[in-house]
């Protein structure tokens, strides 16, 4: 039996293994061009000498062979030995996972050596082979443990709707504004990343997606990639997190818009030394300089950057303050003019200034029933530009919202937000306006929410105004992983 | 030569940014040698502290009487957690919506995810309630690895305390024998302890119970207790006015009076459902610190046993 193993292992193996030495020696034969004679190709001007030859070589091929089948045999060995190791390491995961559909490689495996079947033995060696795997992991078992590497995938869909009239911003009476898929994973023992693909009505946008380095000396903590940028609170906060349907006018006039500061560049921050019970974070990044129609980089050094500092102090256990200041610079657009005139860019700069301050209540023992925030944001947006007389000026134009919502129960929110801005380009037209809030939350993996708004806002027209009327309604829902809750 | 400007002042910007930030900030001192540990729940910092005896600092992120589901990731806890030599997790997602980000922004090498200072407590108990077949939110928020309030048997604090003892003896050989004398010390305290608890529990052994939340399947498993059902229709969900009137229902006829409530839970419906079946409502707390009293993992198990034998006793 054993004979007729090895033979037909042989047999399987003879044909490729002369190939490879004919190969060999061809290649000996080419690549050696000084006569330097080799033991095999010695024998090979010799003619009378060819049955010897073919015998000798056949002697050659046949041990190799059996080298190959006994260190396959050994591989299988070390392969058995050292895979039941992290198996039972991470015994508490996989218990569940392993009760899989992979047995049946085991049942053939301990078929195929019962059929007394000579024709096939080459098979044996291969069933063998399962066998000491199968003993090991079973395959159903492999793809789910594979998986568990898969980063955590989510989906959050955003549909709003918008009734009422608003001759300056008219906006779309349904739609599914974006569905934003959410993939994070760790990396390495040094980083994890993060990224958030929104499919909206109009394309598709990362919204960021940045790795970030956690085990960097001298307590700093470094992104790299596209992300929103740390300029006060609501720019960093994304669409479904934000306790509005919408942004405040202050954002849309003078942070960007809904894209608010996105881009791609550096960040890294670092936690200062602070007064007693303080807590202070200092975060400096560098963009490439294109945010939304904020900044527009027209040549490589046209970076911006941006600045935060934030304070932050618990008053008490369920109470606690959180301000912050924040600086940004970049180039706009305005030295482009029709026809693609560029004035020099250099003298294009947008500063914006931000000072935020955050007042939180949520008593921990009914955190999930009552909770109040109270959040204000100021916004100085200095915007070089040419005036309507080609003059360069520079337009100073304020900000500012001040939000408060508070949850009633574990199932609804009431908030309102007031607003006011001037326009980045204009700074003599104003737009205000407020809007009232109402938030039902099904689980904590839905939300249905109600926005009233009311604008008064300016026209082109200096003194002119337009009077908007708005009910917004949004429903949101969280497919996939748990995402951490925004604080 | 704008452009040049420009990029000078940004390099300066940069350079001086750099320079406070590494200048500012001396590395942070700790308290003479001993080991900080930082824990997502009392419990696990009660567990700690008993096999670290005076060799480590231990402190919760979560107050015994919050719920550990729901825990602001509040930044104060961020210069706690930069201090930390190790950070122990009740795992099985327990804190997943609120500790990932505070993990990633300490900015301590240390207690990352696999780091040398992370210890997972889950990996060391006995885990009930592991969904079997598909998952879904539809049964609500559901822990696919299993039930993570694993805590509330002794035999599951003494595995961990045991787990806790190996993690700190592998990161201080030199105190290994300390470590490993104040477990054994705990161990006998607790199997003592048990004794006691078992015993005063055995008259009500296999009494049927109503809770709010799933948050006591292994203490009833120890201590022989039979939970027939939740207030609230499906983990992480609100009471629901049809599934309020089952229970209510299922109660009577099971003839069923305990509803135990966690100190984070609203009483309304609990009360509501205690008055329609003549029921009582128990506020027990799942952790240490949950009431001023519970200051250890002993007292723990002392508090909530003497309120349900009390509780037990009333409604005969």
């Amino acid at each position: 039996m054993k004979r007729i193993a090895i033979l037909s292992v042989f047999a399987l193996l003879a044909l490729p293994v002369a190939k490879l030495r004919a190969q060999e020696s061809d290649r000996n034969n080419h690549t050696s061009a000084p006569p330097a004679e080799q033991a095999t190709s010695a024998g090979a001007p010799m003619p009378a000498n060819a049955d010897a030859r073919i015998k000798t070589l056949e002697d050659e091929v046949r041990s190799l062979a059996e080298q190959v089948a006994l260190l396959r045999g050994e591989l299988s060995a070390v392969r058995d030995a050292k895979s039941p190791a992290p198996l039972s390491k991470d015994g508490l995961l996989l218990a569940s996972t392993s009760v899989q559909p992979g047995s049946i490689p085991v049942a053939s495996a301990s078929a195929t050596p019962a059929s007394p079947d000579p024709a096939a033995p080459a098979q044996t060696v291969q069933s063998m082979q399962a066998q000491s795997q199968t003993q090991t992991q079973t395959y159903g078992g492999a793809t789910s443990n594979a998986k568990l590497l898969n980063p955590d995938v989510s989906l959050i869909g955003d549909f709003i709707g918008t009734a009422g009239h608003n001759d300056v911003a008219p906006g779309r009476s349904l739609e599914l504004h974006e569905s934003e898929v959410g993939l994070q994973a760790i990396i390495d023992p040094y980083a994890r990343a993060d990224a958030f693909i929104s499919f909206g009505e109009e394309g598709v946008e990362v919204e960021e997606a940045y790795v970030t380095f956690t085990s960097l000396p001298a307590g700093l903590l470094m992104k790299v990639g596209k992300m929103r940028a740390d300029f006060g609170k609501v720019n960093t906060i994304h669409n479904h997190a934000l306790p509005y349907i919408d942004r405040p006018l202050a954002t849309n006039n003078l942070v960007g818009g809904e894209d608010g500061i996105d881009d791609a560049g550096i960040s890294i921050s670092r936690f200062l030394p602070a007064p007693k019970n303080w807590f202070m974070q200092g975060t400096a990044q560098v963009f490439r300089g294109d945010s939304s129609d904020l900044y527009s980089a027209q040549r490589r050094e046209d970076l911006s950057v941006v600045g935060h500092l934030r304070a932050y102090r618990d008053l008490s256990e369920s109470t606690n303050l959180d301000l912050g200041v924040s600086y940004s610079r970049g180039h706009n657009d305005a030295g482009t003019v029709a026809n693609n005139v560029f004035f020099d860019p250099d003298h294009f700069l947008t500063n914006l200034y931000g000072v935020d301050a955050t007042l939180r209540w949520k008593p921990l023992r009914r955190a999930i029933y009552k909770n109040f925030l109270f959040r204000t944001e100021l916004f100085w947006s200095a915007r070089d530009q040419l005036s309507t007389l080609n003059a360069f000026q520079t337009q100073h134009a304020f900000g500012t919202y001040a939000s408060a919502e508070y949850r009633v129960n574990r199932r609804w929110t009431v908030g309102g937000r007031f607003d006011r801005s001037g326009h980045a380009n204009n700074a003599n037209l104003t737009d205000t306006g407020f809007s009232a809030i109402l938030t039902y939350w099904p689980s904590e993996f839905s939300q249905i929410r109600g926005q009233y708004r009311f604008g008064h806002l300016a026209l082109a027209n200096p003194g002119d105004f337009s009077n908007a009327n708005e009910l917004l309604f949004q429903f949101l829902f969280v497919m996939g992983a748990h995402g951490a809750h925004p604080f | 030569m704008y452009a040049r400007h420009l990029i000078t002042r940004i390099t300066a910007f940069l350079a001086a940014l750099a320079l406070v930030l590494a200048l500012a900030c001396p590395p942070p001192t700790r308290a003479a040698g001993k080991v900080q540990i930082m824990t997502a729940t009392s419990d696990l910092a009660a567990l700690a502290q008993e096999v670290g005896g005076d060799k480590v600092e231990a402190e919760s992120i979560a107050r015994g009487y919050q719920d550990p589901h729901f825990v602001d990731a509040k930044p104060s806890f961020l210069l706690k957690l930069k201090r930390a030599d190790l950070l122990i997790v009740v795992g099985l997602e327990l804190e997943i919506g609120w500790l990932p980000p505070l993990i990633t922004q300490s900015t301590n090498p240390k207690i990352q995810v696999g780091g040398p200072g992370y210890f997972d407590a889950s990996r060391f108990a006995k885990i009930l309630e592991i969904p079997t077949g598909q998952v879904t939110r539809a049964e609500g928020d559901v822990h696919p690895l299993g039930n993570p309030h694993y805590w509330l048997d002794p035999e599951n604090g003494l595995r961990i305390a045991k787990g806790i003892a190996g993690k700190l003896s592998e990161m201080h050989p030199g105190d290994a024998a300390y470590f490993s004398q104040r477990y054994s010390d705990f161990e006998k305290r607790l199997k003592e302890a048990d004794q006691k608890w078992l015993a005063q529990m055995a008259p009500y052994s296999g009494r049927k119970i109503v809770t709010y939340h799933r948050s006591w399947p292994n203490f009833a498993e120890h201590f022989q207790l039979n939970v027939v059902g939740y207030v609230e229709p499906r983990p992480g969900i609100p009471p629901s006015p049809q599934h309020t009137v089952e229970l209510i229902q299922q109660m009577k006829r099971d003839n069923i009076r305990i509803i135990v409530v966690e100190p984070y839970f609203d009483l309304k419906t609990p009360n509501a459902i205690a008055r329609e079946t003549g029921g009582q409502v128990l506020v027990l707390p799942p952790s240490v610190g949950g009431e001023k009293e519970i200051k250890d993992y002993f007292s723990l198990f002392d508090y909530d046993i003497a309120k349900l034998k009390q509780a037990f006793d009333t409604t005969k």
